[in-house]
């Protein structure tokens, strides 16, 4: 049972039957959309990169990404950087596991960003998505898909925040511009 | 020489055991059957099919495949045996239904040396989904085979009554019956027994004589259930699958027999060569363990001979975890090969796991503090708070928050170390001898090894926050970088002050605890070590090494004596990286000594001249890759006068320090770690038995 988020939207991460989640996989998948024109069967590569900010109160305190792969306390994971994309047809081709359990108490907020690292927009980028999935089982929680790609090099997709015990997440959508987080740091700012 | 017949063609057979090849481009069924002298045969016990793949000297597989190797014995067959048919059959139920759509079948018949003696292609089948493909028959008291490719439209049951079966109709749809359980069947068969297993259960096999056919066939239908493969539920069938070679099979042997049994060795090592000249080899074991279904013959990917490369015995698990429990460690709970690797595996886990979760404790307490800081700033910069109270209630407001997140903090860092200090409690006593500890009861039990470890340990890591919890620190061997005792930097973590003297002294110790393990855990005769000792200053702290005899000559003194063994290194450098380069490693001299070479060197530069550090420096760059390993104990201000000349030396050696300090980084989070030497408790003997041991080995290895 997977949600299909719409912008903005927020799902609590508490499972059904009450247990919290501990494990948490972020996916985002992609595939470059094809050229119109001579050589249309001519695919341009597009490297998107998946982030993860972590924020101690709304100070940026560790940062997750293709050149630092595994937070300090060793709670978030990148699993590894992928150039083109579409590798997977529809699976993950950049994944980063939260283990919600670990993360260090004054973590209260990880916010999740997409940047086109070759500097493509969003138009050149198609079956675009971005889920949530239940590391334990597999299960898909959440997903939300990038619609209408714009003049944009980059996306706020996600965050996921303490609320009272467990965890929150709450579908951004926000776009922004920027080759790698750092970039977006003001962007990110107002949705703390 | 193969003899190739053609149909009603007979050839003389002159071995008793044979092997029949059949392959076929599609999975078939490979039966065999026996009849009187008149042919006739008298029952369903005497055809030998996958649902009773065994009959006195004969046996055929279990299932349906591409490739069959049916086992005869003639010599075990019974006399009123004289005849044997090779059946061959398309499985009912799916794939082809006629032998004209598929390949034609191939039958050959080998004797035990591999050399084919007669071949036949069975052509010009067409509507024919059962086939009498060979006949092997006894003319005055000797085997012939003869090609006979009679084919049967009605499949098993017409010929089958075509034989004189009784009940054929019923044997051959239990004969489907089997193949489709076959294919069905999960229970994986066991691999096939080496040779070696193969001649301890030849020697232990059942005499045909004491099992006649009787004993031996099924009454009646096959039964439809599935059997197992060790053929102890089947009713009628004999618990064991008897060997036609005789002998009782071994009770409880989980191997099926072959009819060869040991003396079979020569079939199984001599019968390879023709495997890989067969167009689609696929012999027989292949067949068993894949049980393919009905599409596709078995296409067997794996190595023919690395049947042994069995996976590693699985790790033990973790036993489950009480409710709200974190699981109870288990040592060994890691991945790799072998257990020494688990450990080491386990040992890193350990040591990331550590050292992330202190990162994710300094991180939180660390926010806390500038929070709180930045709180109180707040606070007391806002003139309204130095009216009344508010300032102080601000104040204690901020403390509290930050004692808050501390706790918290604190709550989740105990709770990981807790786990981890079980860890290590349960891990330590498993450690095998190259990653215990001096005190560890394994070196009580010391015996030389016969393979050089993974790794070493040189000492234990632990940080500040938790210091009775210490991490195992482990270098993979053999080292990739040199050693260095560091006998400089006075001043230790716990405040008290060695003089140098005294460092010195330690120093040297700790580099004879280091040298005495790694002899330790070499084979015998696979490390030697040279020590330079110009001035004699680490005679006392040399003595285990020297008086136990270890040692590959007396420490070097003077600068002839380091002169002498640096050239002589040098040479050997030298003579080994020639010899990889031109790729003639058997070209080396012959009295060249092929362990691996540890070099000591104390008291660096005394007794050193220019040329001596050169080949120092040649040594350290050099020497790793070619099995020279440099051990330095040395002050790194007494050589300053050589200027920044020795950096990179200093810089290519592994730093460790006599006394603890916290001079090395995880690659993780980049901690500074204290590192504390693996030094013999003081007072033990363990260290002089096992060097004692060693050089006994060596003696006696020499």
């Amino acid at each position: 049972m997977t949600v299909n988020m719409t912008k903005g939207q927020a799902i609590s991460l508490q499972k059904s039957d009450g247990g919290s989640l501990t494990a948490v996989r972020m996916g985002l998948g992609w595939q470059a959309a094809p050229r119109r024109g001579l050589f249309g069967s001519r695919t341009r590569e597009v490297d998107l990169d998946a982030s993860a900010v972590l924020f101690a109160d709304k100070q940026p305190v560790d940062v997750v990404f293709f050149r630092h792969l595994v937070s300090d306390d060793g709670s978030v994971r990148h699993t590894g950087d992928n150039l083109v994309g579409g590798v997977g047809q529809g699976g993950d081709d950049e994944a980063i596991l939260v283990d919600l359990a670990r993360i260090p108490v004054h973590i209260d907020q990880i916010v999740f960003t997409v940047n086109s690292f070759t500097g493509q927009t969003f138009q050149e980028v198609q079956n675009a998505f971005c889920r949530l999935v239940d590391e334990t089982n597999g299960q898909e929680l959440a997903r939300y898909t990038l619609a209408g790609g714009g003049q944009y090099t980059a996306q706020i997709m996600a965050k996921v925040h303490r609320t009272g015990p467990g965890w929150t997440m709450t579908a951004l959508g926000t776009p922004a511009n920027g080759r790698t987080f750092q970039d977006l740091m003001p962007a990110i700012l107002p949705h703390l | 020489m193969t003899a190739e017949l053609v149909r009603g063609q007979n050839h003389p057979l002159s071995q008793a055991r044979l092997e029949i090849r059949v392959s076929a481009g599609t999975p078939i069924v490979a039966a065999a059957s026996i009849g009187d002298e008149h042919g006739k045969v008298h029952g369903v016990e005497w055809v030998a099919h996958p649902g009773a793949p065994t009959l006195p000297g004969l046996e055929v597989s279990r299932q349906a495949a591409a490739d069959h190797r049916l086992a005869v014995d003639l010599g075990a067959v019974p006399e009123s045996v004289h005849r044997v048919s090779v059946l061959l059959a398309l499985p009912t139920g799916a794939g082809p239904v006629r032998f004209g759509t598929v390949a034609a079948p191939f039958v050959a018949v080998a004797g035990l040396d591999g050399d084919e003696v007669a071949s036949y292609t069975i052509t010009g089948l067409e509507a024919e989904s059962a086939v009498v493909a060979l006949e092997l028959y006894r003319r005055q008291d000797a085997w012939k085979v003869r090609a006979v490719g009679q084919g049967y439209t009605g499949g098993l049951a017409e010929l089958l009554t075509d034989q004189g079966v009784p009940q054929a109709h019923q044997l051959a749809s239990g004969i489907n019956d089997a193949v489709t359980q076959g294919l069905a069947r999960s229970v994986q068969a066991p691999p096939r027994p080496a040779d070696g297993d193969r001649s301890r259960q030849a020697a232990a096999a059942q005499s045909p004589d004491q099992g006649g056919p009787a004993a031996q066939g099924v009454t009646g239908p096959v039964p439809p259930h599935p059997m197992s493969p060790y053929g102890t539920q089947a009713p009628g069938v004999p618990p064991q699958p008897t060997s036609p070679d005789g002998g009782p099979a071994p009770g409880g042997s989980p191997q099926p027999t072959t009819p060869y049994g040991g003396q079979g060795t020569p079939a199984a090592g001599s019968a390879q060569p023709g495997y890989t000249q067969e167009p689609t080899p696929a012999p027989e074991p292949s067949a068993a363990t894949q049980p393919s279904p009905t599409t596709g013959g078995p296409i067997d990917y794996s190595h023919p001979r690395r049947q042994n490369a069995a996976p590693p015995p699985p790790p033990p698990s973790a036993p489950p975890a009480q409710p709200g429990q974190p699981a109870r460690p288990v040592a060994g709970d890691a991945t790799g090969w072998s257990m020494d690797e688990r450990l080491y595996n386990q040992v890193w886990g350990m040591f990331e796991d550590l050292a992330r979760s202190t990162a994710a404790y300094r991180s939180a307490v660390d926010f806390a503090d500038s929070r709180m800081e930045k709180e109180i700033d707040q606070a007391l910069s806002d003139p309204r708070s130095r009216i009344g109270g508010q300032g102080d209630a601000a104040r204690e407001a901020a403390q509290a928050k930050h004692a808050q997140l501390v706790d918290q903090a604190r709550a989740a860092f105990d709770r990981d170390l807790t786990q981890l200090t079980a860890e290590v409690e349960v891990v330590e006593p498993a450690l095998p001898l190259a990653f215990a500890r001096w005190d560890n009861p394994v070196w009580h039990g010391y015996r030389v090894p016969m393979e050089i470890p993974m790794a070493l340990r040189v000492g234990d890591l632990h940080l500040p926050e938790c210091a009775e919890l210490r991490i195992p620190m482990l270098v993979r061997l053999p080292l990739e970088r040199g050693l260095w005792i560091d006998s400089g930097a006075a001043g230790s973590l716990d405040g008290s002050f060695f003089d140098s003297h005294e460092l010195k002294r330690l120093a040297m110790d700790t580099a004879v605890a280091h040298a005495a393990r790694l002899l330790a855990v070499h084979p015998a005769g696979e490390f030697t070590v040279h020590v330079i000792d110009p001035a004699g200053s680490g005679a006392q702290a040399l003595a285990p090494l020297v008086r136990t005899g270890v040692l590959a000559s007396p420490p070097a003194a003077g600068a002839a004596g380091v002169a002498d063994v640096l050239a002589r290194l040098t040479e050997r450098v030298d003579l080994v990286q020639m010899a990889v380069r031109a790729g003639a490693a058997d070209a080396l001299p012959p009295g060249l000594d092929t362990a691996e070479q540890l070099l000591i060197v104390n008291d660096f530069p005394h007794g050193f001249d220019d040329r001596a550090v050169t080949q120092l420096r040649y040594l350290a760059d050099e020497g790793p890759a070619v099995g020279v390993h440099l051990m330095m104990v040395a002050d790194r201000e007494e050589a300053a006068g050589y200027g920044p000349l020795l950096d990179p030396l200093w810089r290519a050696l592994l730093r460790l320090t006599p006394v603890p300090d916290d001079h090395l980084a995880d690659p993780w989070v980049g901690h500074a770690w204290t590192y504390e030497p693996a030094l013999v408790p003081p007072g033990s003997q363990v260290l002089q038995q096992v060097l004692t041991q060693v050089a006994a080995a060596r003696t006696k290895y020499t």
